[in-house]
């Protein structure tokens, strides 16, 4: 196997999740309507007083892009788990780890980057100011692809199971948590005027210790999973 | 020894061995437990600004100890029964994780209780305490997912990827929580650093902290006994082990 077939392996499948995820529209749109109303539940929960709203907003903000992250993960392994293509990703040539990155990456680009479109429009409704939107959107930048990527550990451990849903959320939910603090903490030291490079870079690191050591992770869970 | 441990690893010696060990090690663990109870409940000097309240801490101290303690040898366990595929092991990290629940469970109830004289309220977003919630957290996942597969030997080789992945994530969720801590209220809560503590406290302390170990060594050789049955319940060895009496 050279480097040459392994990058195209990878591309293929990234090409082909993309394809696969733009004919099937409507459920792109899921998870962001999903992230948009619960955010807008707060306002009505709590009271509309802007300077609470505004305090409130980063934490708020972040937890339900954890929870879209988190309900749209069953969608990364699902078809193909039930039209048999994991299996043969299993016993393809390539390594698996790789495969499943390209198919982490996908999920990301398809569910994840999206969020950041929505993200300011939601920064607006809850008054945030236009630096800490400027955090959010870095934020959720480096965040958001380290919840894809943990979250594949839960999918993957779970995938073969009738009713996976709630098990997979108590699996990924703490180990969401070091983002959540990270992320939140970044958007509410920018709106006091702080600043945000050390958020940043922990975040940074996060994603870059998910990155390496998740796919690995992924792939022997898919191993025992699918045995 | 070689040979030994070669023995330990079969499911049949290891029912046998571990059989032979339980009473000596309760013995042991119930005398330094009673020894332990009696030097911090009675000999050691109350504390001069927390009263005899302090006195939970020979029970919260050891437990919170054991629950990180019992995460790390589930863990290992884990790993040694994916890597060697070691039923044994696997069968060491399934029964950890109820047991090392519990001991979580017990540092945050006994920690709770402690605070609702000393803080005035039954529970603070203290930065330990709130990593020993997401711990406890961690467990039940571990637990929920073993129970939700069928086949307990995937079951338990699926727990073992997650205890390695939720060990590598302690630290990170540990120090994030700290950090979080720190940023947004400031230790003005009792903070109980290092204090130079009384050397008549540290012994019933210790005595405590052994005791709990040998506990956790006690329960889980008798859950690991009862899981080997289950598992084994086709071998001959069992079959004669139940027709026998």
């Amino acid at each position: 196997m050279s480097t040459a077939s392994l990058n195209r392996a990878f591309a293929l499948l990234l090409w082909r999740d993309l394809v696969l995820a733009l004919r099937r529209r409507t459920e792109l749109l899921n998870p962001l309507l999903f992230f948009v109303l619960v955010t807008t539940l707060f306002p009505l929960g709590i009271g509309a007083d802007p300077a609470l709203l505004s305090a409130i907003a980063p934490g708020i903000i972040w937890v339900a892009a954890l929870l879209a992250a988190m309900l749209s993960l069953d969608s990364v392994f699902r078809s193909d788990f039930e039209d048999g293509s994991l299996e043969q990703f299993l016993i393809s040539a390539q390594p698996l780890s790789v495969l499943v990155l390209a198919k982490v990456v996908a999920h990301w680009l398809i569910t994840g980057l999206p969020l950041l479109i929505v993200a300011p429009l939601l920064g607006l409704l809850l008054h945030l100011s236009g630096a800490s939107i400027g955090a959010l959107l870095l934020t959720l930048l480096l965040g958001t692809p380290v919840l894809s990527l943990i979250g594949a550990i839960g999918v993957a451990l779970t995938v073969g199971l009738r009713r996976g849903g709630v098990i997979l959320s108590l699996l990924v939910l703490p180990l969401y948590i070091p983002v959540l603090i990270f992320a939140a903490d970044a958007v509410a030291s920018s709106g006091a005027g702080l600043p945000i490079t050390a958020h940043l870079s922990l975040l940074a690191a996060l994603l870059v210790l998910a990155l390496s050591l998740s796919p690995l992770a992924t792939a022997a869970a898919l191993k025992i999973s699918l045995s | 020894m070689l040979r030994f441990f070669h023995q330990l690893g079969s499911p049949k010696h290891f029912y046998r061995i571990a059989g032979s060990w339980i009473p000596w090690l309760a013995a042991v663990c119930g005398l330094l437990m009673l020894y332990g109870l009696y030097q911090g409940m009675v000999v050691a000097p109350t504390d001069y600004q927390q009263g005899d309240s302090y006195r939970i801490m020979f029970i919260h101290v050891p437990s919170a100890w054991m629950s990180l303690f019992i995460y790390v040898v589930m863990a290992a366990a884990g790993a040694i029964g994916l890597i060697w595929h070691m039923k044994l092991a696997e069968v060491i990290a399934i029964s950890s994780a109820p047991i090392g629940a519990s001991f979580t469970f017990l540092a945050l109830v006994t920690g709770s209780i402690w605070g609702k004289p000393m803080w005035g309220t039954w529970w603070v977003w203290d930065a330990r305490l709130t990593s020993e919630l997401i711990l406890l957290f961690l467990y039940l996942g571990v637990m929920a997912l073993y129970g939700a597969i069928d086949d307990k030997r995937t079951a338990a080789r699926a727990t073992a990827i997650l205890a390695i992945v939720g060990v590598v994530n302690i630290p990170i969720i540990h120090y994030s929580v700290e950090w979080w801590n720190t940023l947004h209220q400031g230790p003005t809560v009792t903070k109980f650093g290092a204090p130079s503590i009384d050397i008549r406290m540290l012994i019933p302390l210790l005595v405590m902290a052994v005791a709990f170990k040998l506990f956790y060594l006690l329960v889980v050789l008798m859950r690991a006994r009862v899981e080997v049955l289950e598992r084994e319940r086709n071998a001959r060895w069992v079959r004669e082990l139940v027709e026998a009496p």
